[in-house]
């Protein structure tokens, strides 16, 4: 979208949030839903956005449904909250919204939206965390028709989806997944977690937050509702595991700014070829930086 | 206690609009299974039969007979019009169509087992021989990858497909091969129940018997119940003991296999095994 975006003046009637009352209360009506059937993913009408569908407007209706003038919003896309999709995101909301206070601090958030991670702060009951989504669809891989994932779905058939999974470790002898990991919710619905990366995927299980997901294009809204039970697919002598950051002596690498080996990194390779890492979530690393320099101070 | 694992009951399958006279006007004695006032074509029509556990019943008759629409019925490929099946399992009578999808689902995947002719039916080439067997396991929710390997691989095994090709793609093998890997799928979750559809039309006859061979080896190790389609004598002789006459939707004929074959009653019968000589 164009950073410089201004609606046009005549238009000053639009409504709190773009979408008018009747769209929003609309998008909330399905976010009900998708908390009643967690996982289920609830077809709503995703209405034209001012940018082109692929940038997030399914997460950007849903936070303009449920923003209010009280609320904190952070903005993430590639756990950073200053890249250019995050930063008009955030512009298009402060421009619809009056009022909204914006934020880059997790914790000071009573909404975030996030494309590509979850925050490394554990996040609390008073916090949504939307995410967007670009295939909301896990089984999709496996079956191209929609009518029928939607049976599969309704009976919890995965089998198709534990087969790959089957193939891939016969292959390659570990499950290759990297992004968009194929979780269970309540032992039913299993979702796409959209592109977070496998790291994330055991912060979505018992989460305190709401999580939301959103996907424009694919006109679905599902859920993650607080407290829910979320387990990746696997086998049982095959467990689950999340990226490993440690280098070839077996030691865990740390964030090259804050120093962090707690968090997700990010792998750097400048133009000598030199390997470095950062934390992905820049907030994170930066208050981390922050916390070791008033310490060094005190 | 009956010995009984299936029992079918004016089962039948129209195809198309369906008009009054549908019945009337289709079968044997009209010569055709179209109906000449709708043109809905009467697959199969009121068929009646038991099959006992550990018996093999067979199915014949010429080409469009109804064959294979039978056993779709009752592998719940295809939805009957009418009728009744009931299946016997664990002491329980599951009235095979009131069954809800998910329900029949997990009959057909646990309880029964289904080798096509054609192995594009029958198997996925996407994915490995093993892979296939796999699907099966999964689906009766067996989730311990190693276990899944061993049962894989010792299905392959009894059905002579080498383990070392539990990880290819059953796409490069020789079409009986491609069989024995569905008669390994089939059987993967010991059903009692296997429905053979044509599993030796169009393979070298050293195949051929080689295949009816292992079945007849399966049904005397695991006391398996089977129902083979066929238009071949020889298969229905070698394996059946009760046997089905179909044409034009109809069953018209049946009883012990050599009866029905020597019966000169039975004018179709004997023009099927006439044309087989
Ligand atoms: N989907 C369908 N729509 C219309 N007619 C169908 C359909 N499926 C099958 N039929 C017809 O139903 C009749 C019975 O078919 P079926 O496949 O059961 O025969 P079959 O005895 O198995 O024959 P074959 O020996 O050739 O396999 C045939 O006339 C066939 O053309
Ligand atoms: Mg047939
Ligand atoms: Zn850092
Ligand atoms: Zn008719």
């Amino acid at each position: 979208m164009n950073a410089h975006y201004e609606l046009p003046l005549e238009d000053a009637g639009y409504s709190f949030g773009f979408l008018d009352e009747y769209a929003k209360k609309e998008v909330r009506r399905c976010i009900l839903k998708a908390i009643a059937i967690p996982g289920y993913q609830t077809p709503y009408a995703s209405r034209e956005m001012p940018m082109g569908r692929g940038f997030g407007t399914g997460g950007l209706q849903l936070t303009l449904s449920l923003i209010g003038a009280d609320d904190t919003l952070k903005v993430i896309d590639q756990g950073s909250d200053d890249s250019v999709n995050a930063v008009n995101l955030r512009q298009f909301v402060q421009l619809t919204c009056p009022g909204v206070a914006v934020t880059e601090k997790t914790q000071e958030a009573t909404l975030i939206q996030s494309r590509h991670r979850i925050p490394e702060k554990m996040l609390t009951e008073q916090q949504i965390l939307v995410l967007q989504v670009p295939y909301p669809d896990a089984l999709v891989v496996v079956e191209p028709s929609e009518a029928r994932r939607k049976v599969m779905h309704g009976e919890a058939d995965y089998s198709r989806l534990l087969v790959k999974l089957y193939e891939d470790v016969v292959r390659f002898d570990e499950i290759t997944i990297s992004h968009r990991y194929p979780t269970r919710l309540n032992g039913h619905y299993v979702i796409d977690p959209s592109p977070i990366p496998r790291w994330d995927v055991p912060r979505l299980h018992q989460s305190p937050a709401l999580v939301l997901l959103g996907a424009g294009r694919e006109k679905k809204i599902y859920a993650v509702p607080p407290y829910t039970v979320a387990e990746p697919l696997v086998f049982d002598d095959i467990a689950f595991r999340v990226e490993d950051f440690r280098d070839a002596n077996g030691q865990r690498i740390a964030c090259r700014c804050c120093g962090s080996t707690v968090s997700f990194l990010d792998e750097l390779i400048d133009d000598a070829g030199n390997v470095t890492h950062q934390c992905s979530d820049s907030s994170y690393c930066e208050e981390e930086q922050e916390t070791i320099s008033a310490r060094k101070q005190a | 206690m009956s010995n009984k694992i299936l029992s079918v009951r004016g089962l039948s399958r129209i195809h198309g609009e369906q008009c009054p006279l549908c019945i009337s006007s289709t079968g044997p004695e009209h010569d055709t299974n179209i109906c000449p006032h709708c043109g809905s074509v009467v697959a199969a029509h009121d068929v009646n039969f038991d099959l006992y556990r550990g018996e093999i019943l067979g199915i014949i008759g010429e080409s469009g007979s109804g064959k294979s629409s039978t056993v779709k019925m009752l592998y719940f490929d295809e939805e009957p019009t009418a009728g009744s099946a009931t299946f016997y399992d664990g002491g329980v009578q599951h009235d095979m169509f009131a069954l809800n999808a998910a329900q029949q689902r997990s009959m057909r995947n646990k309880r029964f087992g289904m080798v096509y002719q054609n192995p594009h039916l029958g198997l996925n080439f996407q994915i490995s021989a093993g892979g296939n067997i796999a699907e099966r396991l999964l689906m009766s929710d067996l989730r311990h990858y190693e276990e899944i390997r061993t049962r894989a691989g010792d299905l392959l095994a009894r059905t002579e497909v080498s383990r070392a090709r539990m990880d290819k793609n059953p796409k490069t093998f020789s079409g009986g091969m491609q069989q024995r890997v569905q008669i390994a799928k089939a059987l993967a979750t010991q059903p009692p129940l296997l429905f053979l559809d044509e599993v030796t039309t169009g393979l070298d006859l050293s195949v051929q018997a080689a295949i009816l061979d292992l079945i007849l080896e399966i049904q005397h190790e695991l006391g398996t119940a089977m129902i083979v389609v066929t238009h071949d004598l020889g298969v229905i002789r070698l394996l059946a003991g009760r046997t089905l006459v179909m044409k034009h939707g109809r069953v018209i004929g049946s009883g012990l296999t050599d009866q029905i074959l020597e019966d000169p009653q039975h004018a179709y019968t004997q023009r099927l095994v006439a044309s087989a000589l």
